[in-house]
């Protein structure tokens, strides 16, 4: 056991030397073939080009589920473990109501360009429906706002009564949005929402039910994200959160306004959620309360600190991670012929991977706060604070 | 807004948001004192809850009741609640504790920091929810009638029935019985100790796990008892029952100060009846609205609730 994990660390370590070595052209010539990889993830014709044997099984491709469509839902996770990651892994705050913000976006989005929402239908407040792309700026605005008002009064108190709010607030818009005769229509929902512009050379809309084209927008929307979270975090402001997570009144101390740098943490968090979920509802073209169930936050949450709080690409890959991998088991259960059933005494009982993966996730989060409480790919700074911690431990107290 | 609802029905919704605040202020017992005593927000609470309203209903079919049998009569009645309440609260204290065990104690050898508790909380969390969903294939659960829900006494437009009278009384029990515990025995004088500081109390010859073991025992007692009561007044039980009962209750335990045992039980039946009067007011489906509304306006004003934050400090 030791000795693999000796052996492991040591490959890593290897690995990631190597990689301190290469010239930086060769590092941003990997890095784009590695994007050009991820563009091409979901066309079928990639695998027929490597010689996989198609219509059987394939390693990476789902088979319950259309392949792109995982990928975008695999995307606007990612999108949502930033934003959080933001908040938690960077400022150290504690909210466990992300969704909420996801739902944000994604309300303002249907109710503003849905020829059915009640805007339009009932109030007449608005002579025609917008184009989504007028919506998104909007949603991002109204998540952010609802951020800051969340926010300012929440981030005066302690931790743990932050966790408790957040999630408070979570609950508030779900049951607020399952009011049937509101303008949020309740578990009836809102159909029609606009997709996004652009049309192919025949005239046919580019975004409508292939789910490829809103994987590639989603996956440039990340790249994109991820050139400014990592200029933000590397600027003033990045080190402030930093300075608030490792000890706020320390950092407080030394002149760092810290009620205002939560607060943008804060906010850019939400922003970025009610990104994710305005991406969300343009593609999806339908939203209804129950969507937005508090499991998901929990979800993200649980996103987050398996990647590695702390470090963006930690966050993508737990994003990647808590989507891909309940999808790919079923997937591996088909190939294998794994039952989705058994009978106990008579009664059937579910076991299939996908009515299982929360339990499974359950346990794999306890395992890996005991084991690797930095996350799998940790932030090496957050990393050794944790490890400072460890050292304090008093023995057989 | 209707206020005639509200006056009009005032003594019933009282009576009715009292037997819900005593539900609310036995499971938010269980909050405060591991908050108490680990400064930790112990998720995984909600959920065995859970786990007892099963137990009881499992200890009601072994003696042939279910959901659609005919009442017992009321001598009956009162056995079979004693029976589930003990049945109940043991299931609660053993996997209350099974949580301690695997979810926290390790973390705590390692000095983790205090959001890794968290996340192996709502990890202990899903793994019960979720394990007893799959058991149970995810379907509701009726629970047998029991006591019955006619008044029994009237003055004026106050009255109450056998249900009510009997969750209130066997609640209240249990809290005078927990109050006792920690302020008056050995053990609880250990609680106390370990929660005012733990090192120092380990310092002194207190055995700092095994205290924390009966805290998260006594929860789950606690909690089980709960679990028979709101099993009687809900008459149906799922998987997911835990969650929101479970977050009610814990913000009825910094409602009245988190921590602090007497808090916790104010927290509890304030919180229950202004729930009440509020769903008279606004509707039922605001019902949760108001509940975290008045929660997070008290937060504002009053970040330590409203007996302040205490177990086992000096004034306690």
């Amino acid at each position: 056991m030791t000795d693999v994990r000796t052996r492991w660390r040591g490959f890593r370590h290897g690995v990631s030397q190597r990689w301190d070595r290469q010239p930086k052209a060769t590092k941003i010539g990997l890095i784009l073939v590695f994007i050009v990889f991820l563009y091409a993830l979901p066309e079928r014709g990639f695998y027929e080009y490597l010689g996989l044997p198609l219509g059987e099984y394939i390693p990476l491709y789902t088979t319950r589920n259309d392949m792109a469509t995982v990928l975008f839902q695999c995307g606007y996770y990612i999108l949502l473990a930033m934003g959080l990651n933001i908040v938690v892994g960077y400022a150290g705050l504690l909210d466990l109501g992300f969704f909420g913000f996801f739902a944000v976006g994604a309300y303002t989005v249907a109710t503003l360009t849905s020829p059915n929402s009640k805007i339009f239908t009932e109030y007449n407040w608005l002579e025609s429906p917008w184009p989504w792309l007028v919506a998104l700026p909007l949603a991002i605005a109204l998540s952010l706002l609802a951020g800051v008002i969340l926010g300012w009064p929440v981030l005066r108190l302690r931790g743990d009564y932050l966790a408790i709010v957040t999630l408070g607030f979570a609950e508030m818009i779900r049951i607020v949005a399952q009011q049937n005769d509101w303008i949020f229509n309740g578990d009836r929902g809102i159909a029609r929402i606009a997709h996004p512009p652009g049309k192919n050379s025949d005239g046919s809309p580019i975004f409508a039910f292939d789910a490829k084209p809103y994987y590639w927008l989603i996956l440039t929307v990340i790249i994109a994200m991820v050139f400014l979270i990592r200029n933000l975090v590397r600027s003033r402001v990045g080190r402030a959160w930093v300075a608030i997570r490792e000890d706020e009144d320390a950092a407080e101390l030394m002149g760092v306004p810290t009620y205002k740098f939560k607060l943008w943490a804060f906010a850019m968090g939400a922003g970025i959620g009610g990104f994710s979920g305005a991406l969300w509802a343009g593609q999806n073209s339908f939203v209804n309360a129950s969507t937005f169930r508090l499991e998901q936050s929990i979800l993200v949450l649980a996103a987050v600190l398996l990647g590695g709080a702390g470090n963006i690409f930690g966050a993508i890959l737990g994003g990647f991670l808590v989507i891909y991998v309940p999808e790919w088991l079923r997937s591996v259960g088909d190939v294998f012929g794994l039952p989705e059933q058994v009978r106990i005494a008579g009664e059937p009982y579910d076991v299939s991977a996908t009515n299982l993966r929360y339990l499974f996730f359950g346990i794999i989060l306890i395992v890996i706060m005991i084991f690797r409480p930095q996350g799998l790919w940790a932030n090496r700074r957050r990393a050794a604070e944790l490890k400072d911690r460890e050292k304090e431990a008093i023995v057989g107290a | 807004m209707q206020f005639n609802e509200l006056i009009h029905g005032f003594p019933v919704l009282t009576i009715t948001g009292l037997t819900q605040g005593a539900i609310y202020a036995l499971i938010a017992l269980g909050y405060t004192l591991v908050y108490g005593v680990l400064r930790l927000i112990n998720f995984a609470h909600s959920d065995v809850f859970m786990i007892g309203t099963f137990g009881a209903i499992w200890t009601w079919s072994a003696f042939g009741f279910d959901a659609n049998s005919a009442r017992p009569s009321v001598g009956e009645a009162l056995g079979l609640i004693a029976l589930a309440i003990v049945v109940a609260a043991l299931l609660c204290g053993f996997f209350a504790m099974l949580v301690e065990v695997t979810a926290y104690r390790p973390l705590r050898a390692r000095n983790a920091p205090p959001l890794a508790f968290l996340i192996t909380a709502i990890g202990a969390s899903f793994v019960l929810s979720e394990g007893m969903g799959a058991f149970t294939n995810r379907r509701q659960f009726g629970v047998p009638a029991m006591l019955p829900t006619e008044p029994i006494a009237e003055v004026g437009s106050w009255s109450i029935t056998p249900l009510q009278l009997a969750t209130l009384s066997i609640a209240i029990l249990a809290m005078v019985a927990l109050d006792w515990f920690v302020q008056r025995t050995r053990f609880g004088r250990g609680i106390r100790a370990v929660a005012q500081d733990a090192n120092t109390a380990a310092l002194m010859g207190v055995n700092k796990n095994r205290v924390i073991l009966l805290v998260f025992l006594i929860g789950g007692l606690m909690a089980g008892v709960a679990a028979v009561l709101s099993d009687m007044k809900a008459a149906s039980t799922r998987f997911n029952v835990g969650f929101l009962i479970g977050l009610k209750a814990f913000a009825a335990a910094v409602l009245g100060g988190i921590g602090n045992l007497r808090g916790a039980a104010l927290g509890g039946i304030l919180l229950g009846l202004v729930e009440n009067y509020a769903s008279a007011v606004f509707g039922t489906n605001f019902r949760d609205f108001v509940g975290f509304l008045v929660l997070i306006l008290l937060l504002m004003f009053r970040p330590t609730g409203l007996l302040g934050e205490s177990l086992g400090r000096a004034r306690a």
